[in-house]
């Protein structure tokens, strides 16, 4: 029983594990750069998120619009100063240096997280945040309920967009082959950008649904990485909701070993699952490529 | 038409052309021959925006396209069938050529570019639907120059468009291309086959280690002796 009701608060958060991941597998599938400081994108909108509730009482599920837009911007900027000049070089230069870019940018954003806003943990507390859905004796929390369901309709528009929308269309095409993109009269820097900003749009969208079901304090981000990267490896590239279901599957996982093993194994299992995943099965549960 | 003079590409401190120069007019089509690793595809990619030159023009219509990225080249009216076809091997024949379309001058008539594409393969209309990766060799070659077909290009640039095929398909692919020369398109081709190549074109020229070494009608060059003993041995003529 208590298994179950594990098994529920994993399922809700494996969600977010999946939003988090499909911003990571995007932008490393588009342009073969590992942004190791996806996490503190999220972070940045979960600040975002907490602060339009704290002085303005905008309801996080309302501020959703505001900061995905806002996180696409501070993603276009991040991109044109400091990611452009990476993906002009060969891929195994590639990898390299945005990793060394990411993990810079990570100490950079997770400093001035602290220095303006405190190390304290924040989280959005409005008023509906107690209410539960009641299944028999199971207890399912309705705000975070809710952040699967929006998790899951932001994943579903975006897939809309990169299957039927011309510029979608051109950030596939760059993904399986830029030379070919290019050819087609794809300005591949231009969908480099794009895939990057929607990157960390997703990032943000998904810190927002953090910090209002669950919280949020500057030293998240390596977590949110560490989280989207087990998933990104467990699900394979390519598809969005194989990132989904992946998300969906280390949830559960965690819960798993919570309540068999307890607590403090939770972050453990998510990365035996890597490891075993990586030397089994490389190319991802729903990966079809390598 | 096109204008290339001294063109220099260099891969780092590899140089790959050394100086090369040569024209096409308009509804021309020439043949560019030479053994492997002569710097025949670094040629078309250049022309395409792909690389860039170190020194020397490209003018097209009299414009200077050398330094252009590929997207400009193409709008201006280029287009390069790659080696080795490059589908998006992921994505149906239907998506494969309207991402051929993709420029801003393209997508006004890709309705009925679609249709006349379609009408020239109608192998590929049957297949709409189908993803590029589980077509036949043939096939794909079809969609790889259907798809370039679809950014209207008034000078097609093909690499090696016969590589890997069965007799047959390199036989439907040399007629649909005569076809085109007949509506006025204008070809660059590179291809192994060479007898079939230098029967479809008009002019040729022979690219050996960055240079043009010869250069002339294509008839003629079917009956030289460097040509024939280099490019139209008992070997080569096989595959033909």
């Amino acid at each position: 029983m208590i298994l179950t009701q594990q098994l529920i608060l994993g399922l809700l958060v494996g969600g977010l594990y999946g939003l988090a991941a499909a911003g990571l597998s995007l932008t490393f599938g588009v342009l073969r750069v590992l942004n190791v400081a996806h996490g503190e994108f999220l972070m940045l909108g979960g600040y975002g998120a907490f602060w339009l509730f704290s002085l303005w009482q905008i309801d996080p599920f309302v501020s959703l619009l505001g900061v995905g837009p806002a996180m696409f911007v501070v993603g276009l900027l991040l991109y044109w100063i400091l990611f452009q000049f990476v993906v002009k070089a060969d891929e195994e230069t590639r990898i390299k240096n945005s990793l060394l870019i990411g993990f810079g940018l990570t100490l950079v954003l997770h400093t001035l997280a602290i220095r303006f806003w405190t190390a304290d943990e924040r989280a959005v507390t409005t008023a509906y945040a107690g209410a539960v859905m009641r299944i028999g004796v199971f207890a399912v929390p309705l705000v975070r309920l809710s952040s699967l369901v929006l998790a899951f309709a932001v994943l579903m528009a975006l897939h809309l967009f990169l299957t039927k929308a011309r510029w979608g269309r051109a950030i596939r095409a760059t993904a399986e082959d830029w030379q070919a993109a290019a050819l087609m009269g794809i300005p591949v820097g231009t969908t480099y950008l794009v895939a990057f900003a929607l990157g960390s749009a997703l990032a943000g969208i998904a810190g927002a649904l953090v910090s209002v079901s669950y919280s949020i304090s500057p030293s998240i981000g390596m977590e949110w990485t560490l989280k989207a990267l087990i998933v990104v490896v467990l699900a394979g590239l390519g598809s969005l909701f194989g990132s989904f279901a992946g998300g969906i599957v280390l949830g559960l996982a965690e819960a798993t070993s919570v309540t068999l093993l307890g607590g403090p194994y939770r972050e453990v299992v998510g990365l035996v699952l890597f490891l075993v995943i990586l030397l089994l099965r490389p190319q991802g549960l729903f990966g079809g490529r390598g | 038409m096109l204008e290339v003079e001294n063109l220099e590409v260099s891969y780092g401190a590899l140089m790959a052309l050394h100086g090369v120069s040569l024209t096409i007019q308009p509804q021309e089509v020439v043949a560019v021959v030479g053994p492997n690793g002569a710097g025949k595809s670094t040629l078309l990619k250049a022309i395409a925006g792909l690389l860039r030159a170190r020194r020397g023009t490209i003018r097209w219509a009299g414009h200077r396209i050398d330094g252009q990225p590929p997207e400009h080249v193409l709008e201006r009216g280029i287009a390069l069938v790659p080696e080795g076809r490059r589908l998006f091997a992921r994505m149906t024949v239907r998506e494969n050529l309207e991402l051929g379309a993709f420029t801003q001058p393209a997508q006004k008539g890709r309705q009925a570019q679609l249709e006349r594409v379609y009408s020239i393969f109608p192998r590929l209309s049957e297949r709409e639907h189908q993803v590029a990766g589980l077509l036949s060799g043939g096939e794909q070659q079809m969609l790889a120059v259907a798809r370039a077909l679809m950014g209207h290009p008034t000078l097609l640039i093909l690499d090696e468009p016969s590589l890997g095929l069965a007799p047959r398909f390199v036989e439907s692919l040399f007629s649909v291309l005569a076809e085109l020369k007949r509506d006025g398109m204008s070809f660059m081709i590179v291809d192994q086959n060479v007898h079939m190549a230098l029967q479809l074109a008009q002019r040729a020229y022979i690219l050996e280690g960055g240079r043009i070494v010869r250069e002339g009608e294509a008839q003629r060059m079917l009956h030289d002796d460097h040509v024939r003993a280099a490019y139209l041995g008992p070997l080569a003529r096989g595959t033909s």
